[in-house]
This record gives structure tokens, sequence and C-alpha cells, in this order.
């Protein structure tokens, strides 16, 4: 199962590789990881994808956790929370299938964010799926470059 | 007033305690070492940098302080590596200080540059590369308090050259606080009456006890524990000393290579209580038919080693130590209520009946000396009081066997990593620990051979290390797996060329000795442990002698190749 946990991490050299080498040391998997800075300069926060039974969850879990510089560790998955997940797509776009394009931007709410004579560049953000969906919608257009976040995560306030 | 960083590492290293250090000068270092002789540290060269991490690592488990060692950048550092690990997998409380090339040409492929802080993250608790003098005192403050707190484990400093030279105020950091570093010591309340009212209940209970007794000095809670309860006590090669090794209650090592009655009475245990040990493969064997029967309960101060390789019942994060004499606390009011002794006695007497089936024992010969009968001769001689350091393999195994050992720390060898040369570094570390001790290296010919080179180390020292050389001209072990799983095709594992070990004793001016006949070994061997200052014993032993009981690789405890 697809687990997302939040690593909060003190934001000093050496800490990415630290959190990377656990998950290929010990053979966990890491479908995506995404690290950026927070209020407090000397904080970095982790969002990783990753997947396992509970018993290897439990370990990556403990073993985040066992890293001197890990200071947080929580496993959203159980949590109602926001997940978000970004992505650039060029596409190629003439004059036959622009419109049709532009239909699909419009119906998944993306941005154009940059254009020419034969491609569209399209911004979307969205949980999993809806990227997932609309990097398949897309790819019969010709996608020529993506680029893919990781995925950014916040659990909700109101969790009832 | 200013100081170098060189002074202050020193200073610092003076302010954690630290009485040896055990190292070898390189460029990278000249600085540390130019302060050095206005320091009040003694310093121990040794004559290869693996040689000074093994020597840290075994004044740490014979004195249960930190051990420290220094080395010179690039290869003085890799050559560290294997200690580090060896440090790391059975949790020794080691500060490994490397020299680094001047900040401004790391990254450079300066000469001797190495990217150690890289190549040992995965094998250290923690590592550090100080580009600021100004952190160097924190950076040295938090080292060695991580290297000893929590589960204590190897932390190594990584010390540019520029960084040495720099001088600025010096301010000893008082208090260590880490907020992404909080170990739990102390014993959950809850749990803790959980698991005293499962000892309660026990009727076939048994205690397996590892390195974490050790460690955490928790061996009088836990013999009280048995002795009162009634429990029989089995522990892993790291925890061998946590339980008097002549009491009638202990069975012996467990697993691949333990007693017939410590395997069985695991494997018909209704309670188990797992203390300081992680179920590691050569304990558990086949994992999934490890304890059956049993209720497990867990310790450990390290939550990563609950429920890692096996699935328990109660887990009990803390130190062991506290947890155990939590226990005590909460069972002393029980003695009187329960009758634990009446209560145990059908088991005991059933795990009693096993110890006598099937001892440890082997076949003895009037002709060729059997390698059992060297350790059983040592432990008569030394009345169990000396410190016994080990290589890998089979002399590992009969020392671990036939050595009853009556107190912690006494029992020093590489469990968890299984590093060849070892035991004679490792030997040396303990002698400075333990000035008071026989140090004995329970070494095979293969392995010996892997840091011989420290007997300069042990003579210039005026050290009264004995080295027992179980000599049987293979790499034992390995020939033993060849003769039981692989038809006997003993490739690569005879040692044909070997040195004379009393030339080369003498060589390195140390005294040798040579005992090739049953008849003398007592006599000779007596001589040895008496003959003052570093001694190599080459005792030539039965060639194709096999360590027996054995489990083989991935079977179920119950399935063991006897005598």
């Amino acid at each position: 199962m697809r687990h997302i946990l939040t690593v909060t991490v003190e934001n000093e050299p050496g800490v990415l590789s630290r959190v990377a080498g656990l998950f290929s040391g010990r053979g966990f998997n890491i479908e995506s990881l995404n690290v950026g800075p927070t209020l407090d300069p000397g904080v970095s926060i982790m969002t990783i994808t990753t997947e396992g039974d509970e018993q290897i969850i439990e370990q990556i879990v403990k073993q985040l956790r066992k890293l001197i510089t890990v200071i947080k560790v929580v496993d959203l998955t159980d949590l109602k929370s926001v997940l978000r997940e970004m992505v650039l797509l060029k596409v190629n776009a003439n004059d036959a299938n622009r419109a049709e394009i532009l239909r699909t931007v419009d119906i998944f709410r993306c941005k154009v964010v940059d254009v020419s004579i034969d491609e569209l560049t399209i911004e979307a953000t969205g949980n999993h799926e809806k990227i997932n969906a609309i990097v398949g919608l897309l790819t019969r257009f010709g996608v020529k470059e993506i680029s893919r976040s990781g995925m950014v995560a916040m659990k909700r306030s109101i969790q009832n | 007033m200013e100081l170098s960083g060189a002074q202050i590492l020193l200073e610092c290293l003076k302010r954690e305690g630290v009485e040896v250090l055990f190292g070898f000068p390189g460029g990278a270092v000249i600085d540390i070492y130019n302060e050095l002789p206005n320091s009040s540290l003694k310093h121990v060269l040794v004559r290869h940098e693996q040689g000074a991490i093994h020597a840290a690592d075994g004044f740490a488990r014979a004195s249960g302080k930190v051990g420290c060692c220094l080395v010179t950048s690039g290869p003085g550092a890799t050559n560290t590596v294997t200690g580090i690990a060896t440090a790391y997998m059975d949790s020794i409380p080691v500060v490994i200080l490397t020299g680094q090339v001047p900040t401004p040409l790391i990254g450079n492929d300066a000469f001797q540059e190495v990217d150690i802080v890289g190549i040992t993250r995965p094998c250290t608790k923690h590592n550090y590369l100080v580009k600021d003098v100004r952190e160097l005192a924190h950076v040295i403050r938090q080292a060695f308090y991580l290297a000893r707190s929590g589960r204590p484990g190897p932390v190594l400093v990584d010390l540019p050259k520029d960084v040495m030279q720099t001088k600025t105020k010096f301010i000893w950091p008082e208090d260590v606080k880490m907020r992404s570093y909080n170990p739990n010591v102390k014993p959950h309340a809850g749990q803790i009456k959980k698991v005293a009212q499962l000892l309660r209940d026990a009727k076939r209970p048994i205690i397996y006890a590892g390195g974490g007794v050790i460690t955490s000095q928790g061996h009088e809670a836990l013999t009280w524990l048995a002795q009162n309860l009634h429990i029989p006590v089995t522990a892993t090669l790291m925890g061998l000393g946590c339980f008097p090794g002549n009491d009638k209650l202990w069975l012996g090592m467990l697993g691949m290579h333990g007693t017939y009655a410590a395997n069985m009475a695991i494997n018909n245990a209704d309670f188990v209580l797992a203390v300081g040990a992680r179920f590691d493969d050569r304990v558990t064997g086949k994992v999934s038919t490890f304890a059956p029967k049993a209720t497990l309960v867990h310790v450990d101060i390290d939550p990563t080693s609950i429920q890692k390789n096996v699935s328990v019942h109660v887990p009990l994060v803390a130190d062991c130590r506290l947890a155990l004499e939590a226990l005590k606390d909460e069972l002393t009011p029980s003695l009187t209520e329960y009758d634990f002794e009446g209560g145990h006695l059908p088991w005991v007497s059933k795990v009693l009946a096993w110890a006598k089936e099937h001892p440890l024992t082997y076949h003895p010969s009037e002709t060729t000396i059997k390698p059992q009968s060297v350790v059983e001769k040592l432990y008569e001689l030394t009345k169990g009081e000396a410190v016994i350091c080990t290589e890998v393999g089979q002399n590992q195994m009969w020392a671990a066997q036939f050595y009853r050992f009556k107190e912690p720390n006494c029992f020093l060898s590489s469990g968890g990593l299984g590093t060849m040369g070892y035991g004679f570094p490792a030997a040396i570390g303990a002698q400075f620990a333990r000035p008071d001790k026989m140090v004995i290296d329970i070494a095979g010919d293969g392995s010996i051979q892997m840091n011989i080179q420290e007997m300069a180390t042990s003579v210039c020292n005026n050290l009264g290390v004995k080295i027992v050389i179980l000599n049987n001209g293979y790499l034992g072990m390995v020939r033993q797996w060849q003769e039981l799983f692989y038809k006997k095709n003993y490739c690569e594992t005879c040692m044909d060329a070997q040195p004379d070990f009393v030339k080369l004793a003498e060589a390195y001016g140390a005294t040798g000795f040579r005992i090739t006949d049953p008849a003398d070994l007592e006599r000779v061997l007596k001589q040895a442990l008496d003959t003052p200052g570093t001694v190599i014993v080459d005792v030539r032993v039965e060639r194709e002698e096999n360590v027996y009981p054995m489990v083989p690789a991935g079977a179920s405890l119950t399935d063991m190749l006897l005598v």
C-alpha cells in the first residue's frame, strides 16, 4: 500500500543523502520525494511517498526517526490530508488539435504557461490520480517533455 | 585566550574523559600531533589504522567507556571503515577522528582526499564534517554524547586541516541539547506491569539475553530475576557474561552453535523474555519456527529492533537495565505470594535434563590436541577471570562455548559483522582499559594474520597480551561448511604457507611457544600465561575438528547436528 510520510529534518548538508541512503541501503522503495524549506531556515520538510506492507512501513518510520538529523515523522496515510503534485508538460500542438488540447486543459483546470507555433506548455496541479489522468489524456497528442514534482502534503485542520 | 582547532580538540577529548587515543599520524593531522605532547592524553601508535579502530573498540567493550581513535585523511580514514562497521553492528561507543584536506580543497580530488563522511554514513550512528572551528567544541561534545547514549555506536568526526590550524575563543558547551535526538530510556509502567504478570503466569519461561544487557550494565538485575524467579537463561554471543557461566540456570549460548539445552528450551518455552537482543538470523535459525509456543516480550532501547525480524507480543522500548530493575521492583512482593521455584521445577528439571543429555562436548584424543580442550585449559588456568578476545570463525565459537564467563565486559568478539583480525587489536585496547586483567586473544591461524602487524604495538607498549592460536592450517569454519554442505570441496581454505609463529613472535621481540603434544598442553600454556609481556602460543590442533552443535543456516533450531 502507498504511504505518504512527512519528515521534518534539520536543514544541513548531507541530510538528503542520509534519508535516501537509508531507503536504498535497507531495500525500501521511494516512489517520490520532495524537499523544501520551511519558515524556520534551520528546518526542511520532506514529503516521501513509499510503498510496503505494514511491517515495512513501521520499519521505515522507525528507521527515519532513528536518524539523528530527523526531527519528526508523520504518516499521513490514515489522516485526512491535502495531497498535491505538479506537472509541466510540453505537448505537440497544431491547428487541428490545439482546440482539443485547450478543452482538456480547461476541463482539468490546468494552465497554459508557454506557447509556440507547434507546442503548448501546460501546468497542472492536483492529486496523484488527477495528474495521472491528465498525463494519460495528453499523451496521445505527443508529449515532448515532462517534468513532474514529488508529492507535497498537509494534514487537514478538521479530522472528523 | 584563543586556541587553535587542534588545541580545542585535545582539550575537548580530555574533558570528555578520554584516557587513551589510538592513532596513526599523517599529513592532514600533523597539526593535532604537533599539539599532542602538550596534552595529558596517552597516545598509542598502532601499525595500521584498522588496528586503531579495533583497539578503541576493545577499550570501549572492556571498560564500558567511549573508545577513541585518530587517523589521517584518505587511506587513513578508509582503513578504519571495517572497524567502524564492526563497532556499528555491535553497538559499541567509539569516536573516530579523521583528518581531512583543507576546506578550500574539499571536492577537488586533492591528495589523500576521500569523502569519509559519505563513505561511513551507513555504518556510523552519526557523522560530522567540521567546516568552522567555532563549531568544533559543540561537535565533539555531541559526538561523545551520541556515541555513549541511547543505543551506543560509532560516531565519526572529519577534521579539515585548516580548521585545526584556525584560532578561536574556546567555549566549553556545558550541556548537550539536540531537538532531534531524545532516546527513550525509561520503561513504560503499564508495560512493566503487563510483563510482570506474564512472568508470574509463565510455566516454562526462559530469558534470552543479548549485548544490550552488557551495555546497559543490566547483568545484576537480570541475575536477580533469573535466580529469584527460577528462570533458565540463555544468551547471544554478544550477551555472554551477563549471567554467571557456572550457575545451574545457565544454559549457554543459543542459536547456530548454541547448546542443545538452550535451543530446545527456546523451542518449548511458553514465555521468552528477550532483552537487549535483536533476533539475528544466527540466533533464530528459521525465523518462522523460532519459539513457536511462547509469548514473546522484547525489551530493547532501539525501537527499530522491535518487530524487525520477529513479531513480538509485548514490546518494551527502554534501557535494559532500567527495565530489568523495574521488573525486579514490581516482582519483589510476589516472591512471598508465588512459589516460583516449585512452579518452575518441572520445567527447570526438563531443561537440565536436556543439558545433561547433550552437553557441550567433544571426543578427547591422546595423540592430537583438541581445540576445545585448549579453551577449557585456559578457563581453568585463568579461573575464568581473564578478558577473552576472539577472532572470527571456529576459534570464536569454541571460545564462546567452552570459556564460562563470570562477568560482563570480559568477552570481546565481533558478533554482528564477524570481522577476522578483530581480536588481537581489540585485546590491545582491552589491556589498556584493564591493566589489572589477563587479556587473551583466542585466535585462528587465518585471522591472526589479518592484523599481525600490531605485535609491534603490543611489544612497544610492554603489554601482556597472550595470543593463543588454535592452529589447524585451515580457514576452519569455511572448511567446516565445505565439508558439511559442499561435498568436502576445500577450495582455497587450506593455509599452505604459514609463518613460523614462534619465530614471528621473537622477530617482534615477544616470546613464542609451540604445543603439539596433548601431554604438554597444560604445562606449556601455564608457562606462556606466566611469561611477562606479549606472548604467542602456536597450538597445533586437530586439523578437521568441527564446531558442534550446529544448526545449518536457515534450518529450525531443533534441527541440530550434534557431536
